[in-house]
């Protein structure tokens, strides 16, 4: 009677096990954050690209509608693609605010006039560390942040894609 | 003899040290414990990486304004997940990875004493 | 052509393992008293099919046919010749293949070895590697084939990871295989020990060969990988923790937990139950660290190209097996004949159930630390981190209770030992290690509270085993093994306790004081070598009075384009001194890392004293007494 028992219970054990792993198979093996809200610190200080002037990026951020931050570098190509949608992007009105990502300030000048500058404001980022602020691995990443609460929305490892601008569009209009 | 063993296990798991010696400075000793996001099985520490570089400063921004390690690893957990620390702190969570193998010895140990006889 | 030859012998090989596995079911159920002539026949032709098959693989990597798609993905015609050989197992489907040679090449020497034991034993064991064997056959048809073919033909290959270019690894794959492999045979010998009942001395006898064998192998190509790790990877570690290591590590323990156990069922015919689970268990671990390794399930350092198909084979294949052997246990477990026998308190029986139980401890620790961010990922979608900490926290404190059973446990006699007048030497032994610890201890402001019993113990334990040499000159292969395991332990603590390093940007020309070194950037040379830019840095390491050169070296790889740092190490028989280099974005400084080590080579010779006195017991098959 108890060896039956045993023997059942290390079945069914073998099996949950199995189904565990099974699953696990298919889980994203990718680092992601994109369920984490975390709350930006908009007391933070940051030089802007074009005036060296130093401001509180709370000034950046509309305090009625989500803003979309976008951190990104003239060396990185991923950049480059998704620039065109950026300027989708611009031009429906959206507030766009642009971190350079250790940059040469010259260099990021160079990139804006040439492919166009989708970007309310850009501040710079030169030691990497407000990109940590926003809870970024690397360039390009792309985050919606909305005013009343400074919590990240929405986050976007790597380059915009067609699809992620139709979601951005219709997570905007909802007007969180 | 045994109380002083006791005193010992004590202190050891209410300081919660870091095995690794070698840790000079507070950021060092912090930084070993964070899982570099981008790079394979490295931490932030060992890695060279533009996102290693940040966080190193980061991290000693923090203890310069005068954050203890808890806020540091709070803050970072915040940003970025439980999944930064390579020290799993005991919570629901990971209560079983923690207790797992202590029961496991104590079952064992128990297996041990019923095979045995003391005579 | 080579293309064709590998295919098609991997088919013929099947056809074997299936004609195999029936023959040896229908004879296994007849009452043949002994073993037909065309098992061996058989067996032998397929041996040599999977030989030849990986063979055609390694020539296609020699000769760099690109229409192999293998070789295509993974070599390149400017790679060294003894790197293009590597590259045959340094891939997932080479590897596999390699796995295959093992596993049937193994179970050929088994049937030239066992010639003496029963003919149902023999049949069965047969029928069950033959259904490893074809388990692997299929998996590498269907899912990993190494043959597949290119069109149009490439001119250029893809190269082969610059990381994966080391002597160390290139053969450290086939060792470790070696290891892995040996459990299955253990696996299958132990299920058909279970069906034909012959469980006992005699088979405990036959059988430890193969376990010592095994962990030998596992020993030395645990060994070999962590040194590549320490002089590749270049961050100084030996052990990192990292889920592919511990995959490694997981068999070991089970694998010497069984190997103290089959001792005591040779000698005192008991245990045969926890023999066999353990037989079952040190397999299933190896089988799965195949399935964790290779379906791309864990985080680790050590990428392999994953797919889910892949891992979704293994898994089944892997739990076809485990249900397969509990099945076989949970039936056949009333043929086990158990004279009920007293384990006295102080024995070696005893003893030895302790050692299992540590042994169980610290895989539990390890196999529940690797698995756990799989199981709660999925179970309620939270990510987290397993690393270094963990481990080190639940391990070390009970290596303490683990050093102080290790220190006498050995010594006990067999069934019934009496607690012995008290013994002066012991005494003088653990004064003299209190002494050495204390002048060890002064030495470092360390605030590691445990750091003090454990060097205490571990040097106790050192001299004890030293001493257990003078004792007597019986069971010498386990004497040398348990030194080299307490040197290991003793050369990693203080290791622990004595490392540092600084870590900082320099230029050329720039001076770093360390302890009481100065430490010169004094140039750096680029240079274009066959396939990769090199830049060769030279400094200078002074001290009161000698001096050093040290010349570590970034190497950027046109294919695929990787950059890696090479340490380089200066080595004595007291400490290593670690030196690592890396480009920085900002112009003309360069990270450097330096580290000081001591105890470095003892760590890797302890681990070959370890594995030495293993094979020493292999070779030495009349050794009288274990």
């Amino acid at each position: 009677m108890s060896k039956n028992i045993k023997f059942l219970g290390l079945l069914l054990t073998l099996i949950i096990i199995f189904i565990i792993l099974l699953k696990g198979l298919n889980v994203s093996k990718d680092y992601s954050n994109k369920k984490l809200k975390s709350k930006i610190d908009f007391s933070l200080n940051a030089k802007k690209l074009f005036s060296d002037e130093i401001i509180n990026i709370s000034d950046l951020f509309d305090k009625n509608s989500p803003s979309v931050v976008n951190i990104w570098a003239s060396w990185c190509a991923p950049c480059r693609e998704e620039h065109q949608f950026l300027m989708k992007l611009k031009d429906m009105n959206i507030n766009i605010i642009g971190i350079n990502y250790k940059d040469s300030p010259k260099n990021a000048k160079n990139f804006l006039s040439s492919l166009g500058n989708p970007y309310s404001e850009v501040i710079t980022d030169n030691d990497g560390t407000k990109s940590i602020e926003f809870g970024a691995i690397g360039v390009p990443e792309t985050f919606i942040i909305s005013g009343k609460t400074n919590e990240i929305i929405k986050k976007y490892i790597g380059p915009l894609t067609s699809e992620n601008l139709i979601e951005i569009k219709n997570l905007l209009k909802k007007n969180v | 003899m045994f109380k002083i063993l006791k005193l010992i296990l004590l202190l050891y798991f209410s300081f919660n040290f870091s095995y690794a010696n070698e840790i000079n400075t507070k950021v060092d000793k912090i930084t070993k414990n964070l899982r570099c996001l981008i790079c394979q099985g490295q931490s932030v520490y060992d890695s060279q990486s533009d996102f290693a570089i940040s966080m190193k400063l980061v991290v000693k921004n923090k203890i310069d304004e005068g954050k203890e390690d808890e806020e540091i690893y709070d803050y970072l957990k915040n940003k970025y997940g439980e999944w930064i620390v390579y020290e799993p702190e005991l919570n629901r969570n990971t209560f079983l990875l923690w207790s797992i193998p202590l029961i496991l010895f104590a079952f064992g140990g128990l297996l041990i004493i019923r095979k045995v006889s003391i005579k | 052509m080579s293309n064709y030859l590998g295919n098609y012998s991997l088919y013929i090989a099947l056809i074997a393992s299936v004609y195999l596995i029936f023959k040896s079911y229908l004879d296994a159920n007849s009452e043949n008293k002994y073993l037909d002539k065309n098992f061996i026949l058989i067996t032998s032709i397929q041996t040599i099919m999977i030989m030849v098959s990986f063979f055609s693989l390694v020539a296609a990597f020699v000769i760099s046919d690109f229409s192999n798609e293998t070789v295509f993905n993974n070599s390149h015609t400017l790679k060294p010749l003894f790197y293009k050989v590597s590259g045959t197992w340094g891939n997932h489907e080479g590897s596999l293949l390699l796995w295959l040679l093992v596993l049937s090449i193994f179970l050929f020497i088994f049937l030239l070895n066992s010639r003496s034991q029963d003919t149902k034993y023999k049949l069965l064991t047969i029928l069950f590697q033959q259904i490893i064997i074809s388990g692997f056959l299929v998996f590498i048809l269907l899912t990993s084939n190494p043959f597949k073919m290119l069109y149009p033909i490439p001119s250029e290959g893809l190269g082969l990871n610059p990381i994966l270019q080391d002597p160390a690894l290139a053969i450290h794959p086939p060792i470790l295989y070696l290891g892995y492999v040996g459990t299955s045979i253990i696996f299958s010998a132990s299920l058909a020990s279970m069906i034909s009942g012959n469980i006992g001395d005699k088979w405990a006898r036959h059988i430890k060969k193969w376990v010592l064998v095994s962990w030998v192998f596992l020993t030395i190509g645990i060994l070999l990988g962590s040194i590549w790790a320490y002089y590749e990877l270049g961050w100084g570690g030996f052990w990192f923790w990292d889920p592919v290591e511990n995959v490694s590590l997981m068999p070991w323990f089970c694998l010497t937990a069984l190997l103290h156990t089959v001792i005591v069922l040779q000698k005192r015919n008991s245990f045969k139950e926890w023999t066999i689970i353990l037989s079952i268990t040190t397999f299933s671990l190896s089988m799965s660290g195949t399935f964790l390794v290779r379906s791309g399930i864990l985080n680790s350092i050590h990428t392999f190209a994953n797919d889910p198909s892949r891992g979704l084979f293994i898994l089944s294949f892997l739990f076809i097996l485990i249900l397969m052997s509990i099945l076989i246990f949970f039936f056949n477990q009333n043929k086990i004949s158990n004279t009920a026998k007293e384990n006295f308190i102080l024995s070696k029986e005893t003893a030895i159930l302790v050692n299992n139980w540590f042994m169980m401890f610290f895989l539990s620790v390890v196999l529940v630390g690797t698995i756990y961010p799989i199981f709660l990922e999925v179970l309620n979608g939270s990510k987290i981190s397993v690393g270094p900490p963990f481990y080190h926290n639940l391990l070390i404190p009970f290596l303490i209770p683990f050093l102080i059973f290790m220190s006498f446990g050995p010594s006990l006699k067999w069934i019934k030992d009496k607690l012995k007048k008290f013994n002066y030497n012991i005494l003088i032994i653990f004064f003299v290690s209190l002494l050495i610890s204390f002048v060890i201890l002064t030495k470092t402001e360390n605030s590691f509270l445990l750091s003090i019993p454990l060097i205490v113990l571990s040097i106790y334990l050192l001299l004890v085993t030293i001493k257990d040499f003078f004792v007597s000159r019986s069971s010498i292969s386990q004497k040398i093994s348990h030194f080299g395991f307490s040197l290991l332990i003793t050369s990693i603590l203080l290791n622990g306790l004595f490392s540092n390093e600084f870590n900082s940007n320099m230029k050329v020309g720039d001076e770093r004081i360390f302890n009481d070194k100065v430490v010169k950037l004094k140039e750096v040379n680029v240079t274009d070598v066959d396939n990769y830019k090199s830049l060769k840095a030279s400094f200078e390491v002074t001290n009161k009075n000698s001096s050093f050169a040290l010349y570590p070296e970034v190497r950027i790889y046109k294919q695929p384009l990787t950059i890696t740092s090479e340490a380089d190490i200066k080595t004595t028989l007291f400490s290593d001194n670690f030196l690592v280099f890396n480009i920085l974005k900002d112009d003309g400084y360069y990270n450097v890392r330096y580290q000081y080590k001591p105890l470095m080579i003892w760590i890797w010779i302890s681990t070959i004293f370890i594995g030495f006195g293993g094979l020493l017991s292999v070779i030495r098959k009349n050794e009288q007494k274990y």
